[in-house]
């Protein structure tokens, strides 16, 4: 569909079935309709029986609509939320080994210090760094520690959670899936 | 209660109201067999292909409302069951199909035809399941029917590893099914049932157009209230027709690709577009953005993901058609209790003239002549001949379009078709299916001679279970539909379209046991048809009839629906065509 917004990034929490194949669901999705996942992050939640999956999807509002409704027709799917536009928390965590020449060593330190990232290996010629924090942080410690020789690096993808009282995922009582025709923002109308 | 797996699928259809299953049996599925040998209430009915016990589940679902059943073997049966369940999917045909798979021990191993079947079927079905220990066995299935059966409907998938069905487990039957990931919608919200009253007493050329959602959920009553009582004209989707009568006066027969000039007329020029389970498929927009450009589009249906998917509307309305209309109806009445858009009602009269006339001006119409068979003839003689009363079944091309056209639908339920799929070879066994299920009506089975090959060899089963259904072959002697194509839109380079002529459709017939007769003059049509009817058992009808007949109207793929080819286009207007063919 043409016109609306352009294109930009959503943070999508996906609340399903901790079942086998859920994972497969969801990606077959978004691969079925040509929608292209950035990052994807899976875990349990309190509740054993329900994982959450957090996506980072790029699309206008219309591919933001649709991958929502999609997500929702899935079975195993319990609750579809996109956090983009309400406040919430983003997290990001990174271990990355550099070179550690003895005349970098001081400044390679230096630098984790200032971005709280610890120290979690150390070798005469490597350091492993771990660090959080949101994809702006984390790509500004990468810049900096790049110049010194980054030998491997890995992200777990993003994770995110709303703040205040409005807490995503509940422990005993299992969420309802929200009907669609009461939510003005998914099907664009508010009566 | 203690029992084998095997006996326990068995235990649980019947719990599920199963009554027929169609299927054929192979080594991992063999435990099923045995327990089915002395199974009492569930008849069995043994295809020759799977896609076959499939297609045959559909039919029995599209006409009876009920879930359709079959179960075939791992492996290589699986594989061939995948066209019949993406058919159903695309289709929305409520399906529960069940294959053997290795023992669980052996599954990831490539043990003999072993195929990872839910893995495959998974992008093809609304939900699958692998069961992978028996206690769960009676609660998938349940789950399995209910899934399949309730919102929109749809496929679903049920793996049996083997020594699941050997083993002994105690029954497990939950009384009622509560997902709490799976909701569907049911009644529509009340503030945009209201607005959409609001609009259609106030439109002044509004439309209804009306899809499959309308027959899945029982809603011809409804609509026919409706459209009486708003004297709003209503036109329907191939996969709509039969839930308006097409007799009736408001009744614009089908729109889009291969629609009536006059449903796609009104659609373009509608101010209300009511669209009532159906999902503005490509085949019925033609071009999105010329498509009833000057509506307010209201759209009722059950699933959301339709819902502004292919075309932005501007009232959606989530939820069950039949009880949203019921709902409309009510508001309707109740808004034409406060107001008398006095305004709206002249403008109404106006339109049903503006109707009238492109009905009158550009009906459905075709050249008659005397020596060689027209195509669409011969559905008209079918119409006249079973009044618009049979269940009818077709293959995938030309004939099916001209089915569509020219068949006087007056009833729900009694037509099926390949929609969404376009799935060749889709004909017989559906038609089966639906004769299993209703063994005292006719059911004709309108085929193409390329379709038809596809799965003739259901023939077979027709004559062992005495499924009498009566094909009448279309035989132009190749792939019409592709034909039209390449005449229209690639400047008459034909390639890889005619037949032989070969099978010989009567011989053919006869080889299975079936009564086969031929039909090669006008005059031998009707004759052959009344034979055919009142001969019991399946019959294969072989019409030869004129090669160069084309499908018209025909928007190309991608053109605007007013941009209708209405008849064999002249030198400039093939041009015209072949510049959009995206789509093909
Ligand atoms: C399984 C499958 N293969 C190919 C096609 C493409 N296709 C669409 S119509 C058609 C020709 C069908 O020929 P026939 O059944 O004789 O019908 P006709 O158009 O001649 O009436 C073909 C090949 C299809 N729809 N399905
Ligand atoms: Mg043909």
């Amino acid at each position: 569909m043409q016109n609306g917004s352009g294109p930009r990034k959503h943070t999508i929490a996906v609340l399903v079935e901790n079942k086998f194949g859920v994972l497969s669901r969801v990606a077959g999705l978004f691969s079925a309709r040509g929608y292209n996942i950035e990052s994807l992050s899976v875990g349990e939640t309190l509740d054993p029986s329900v994982s959450r999956m957090t996506l980072v999807v790029t699309g206008d509002e219309f591919v933001i609509e649709q991958v929502t409704k999609q997500l929702h027709k899935l079975i195993d799917v319990i609750k579809v939320s996109d956090l983009t536009d309400d406040d919430h928390v983003e997290r990001e965590l990174m271990l990355i080994r550099v070179n550690a020449e003895p005349q970098h060593r001081e400044e390679i330190l230096r630098t984790a210090d200032i971005f709280r990232a610890k120290v979690v290996d150390v070798t005469p010629v490597s350091f492993t760094l771990e660090a959080t924090g949101d994809e702006a942080k984390l790509e500004a410690l990468v810049e900096l520690l790049r110049p010194m020789g980054v030998q491997e690096l890995v992200r777990t993808g993003k994770v995110a959670i709303a703040r205040g009282p409005k807490t995503r995922v509940r422990k005993a009582e299992a969420p309802k899936k929200a009907r669609v025709s009461d939510d003005p923002k998914v099907v664009g109308f508010a009566d | 209660m203690k029992m084998s797996g095997a006996r326990m699928v068995l235990e649980c259809l019947k719990r599920e109201g199963v009554d027929i299953v169609f299927g054929l049996p192979g080594g991992a599925v063999l435990p099923v067999y045995d327990a089915l040998y002395d199974f009492q209430g569930i008849r069995h009915i043994l295809v020759r292909q799977e896609a076959a016990a499939g297609h045959a589940a559909e039919g029995y679902a599209r006409t009876t409302g009920k879930v359709g059943v079959c179960l075939v073997t791992s492996g290589p049966a699986a594989t061939n069951l995948v066209t019949a369940l993406q058919d159903a999917y695309m289709d929305s045909i409520p399906i529960v199909a069940f294959t053997g798979q290795v023992p669980t021990h052996l599954i990831g191993n490539d043990a003999f035809q072993e195929a990872d079947n839910v893995g495959i079927t998974r992008s093809c079905t609304k939900h699958n399941f692998l069961v992978k220990d028996g206690k769960d066995l009676g609660p998938i299935i349940r789950e399995a029917f209910h899934i399949a059966s309730t919102g929109r409907p749809g496929p679903v998938h049920v793996d049996l590893p083997k020594d699941v069905l050997v083993k002994e487990w105690e029954l497990v039957w939950p009384e009622k099914i509560q997902l709490r990931s799976y909701n569907p919608t049911y009644d529509g919200h009340p503030g945009q049932i209201k607005r959409a009253a609001k609009l259609l007493v106030r439109a002044r050329k509004p439309v209804l157009y009306v899809g499959g959602g309308a027959i899945s959920s029982n809603a011809s009553a409804e609509l026919y209230e409706l459209a009486e009582l708003t004297q709003i004209p209503v036109t329907q989707t191939l996969m709509g027709l039969g839930a308006f009568p097409m007799e009736h006066p408001l009744s614009l027969d089908m729109l889009g690709m291969h629609g009536s000039y006059y449903a796609n007329m009104a659609v373009h020029h509608s101010d209300v577009l009511v669209a009532v389970g159906a999902r503005f498929d490509d085949r019925v927009t033609g071009r999105v953005d010329a498509f009833a450009p000057h509506a307010e589009i209201v759209h009722i249906d059950i699933d959301p993901s339709s819902i502004s998917k292919n075309i932005q509307v501007h009232v959606p309305i989530v939820g069950d058609c039949r009880r949203v209309l019921q709902a409309l109806i009510e508001a309707v009445r109740a808004e034409l209790r406060d107001t008398t858009p006095s305004l709206a009602r002249e403008a109404r009269k106006q339109w049903l003239a503006e109707i009238a006339a492109w009905k009158a001006n550009h009906p459905l119409r075709y050249e008659w002549d005397d020596e060689l068979i027209k195509p669409q003839y011969v559905i008209q003689e079918i119409s006249n001949l079973t009044r618009g009363e049979a269940m009818l079944v077709t293959g995938v091309g030309q004939h099916q379009m001209w089915a569509a056209q020219y068949y006087k639908f007056k009833h729900p339920r009694r037509w099926c078709t390949s929609g969404g799929l376009g799935t060749m070879g889709y004909g017989l066994p559906t038609a089966m299916g639906v004769a299993a299920a209703y063994p005292d009506r006719l059911v004709v089975n309108v085929d193409g001679d390329g379709s038809f090959v596809m799965n003739s060899q259901e023939l077979a089963t027709c004559h062992d279970d005495n499924l009498a259904v009566k094909t009448v072959v279309i035989n132009n002697g190749g792939h019409g539909m592709v034909r039209q194509w390449q005449a229209i839109i690639y400047k008459g380079r034909f390639c890889a379209i005619d037949f032989g002529p070969s099978p010989d459709f009567v011989k053919l017939a006869e080889a299975y046991g079936c009564v086969g007769i031929r039909a090669t003059k006008p005059s031998e049509v009707v004759p052959a048809l009344e034979k055919a009817f009142s001969t019991p058992g399946p019959v294969v009808v072989d019409v030869w009839v004129d090669k160069w007949e084309y499908v018209f109207p025909m928007v190309p793929a991608g053109g605007a629906n007013t941009d209708m080819i209405l008849e064999n286009p002249t030198a400039v207007v093939r041009d015209k065509a072949a510049k959009s063919q995206t789509g093909f």
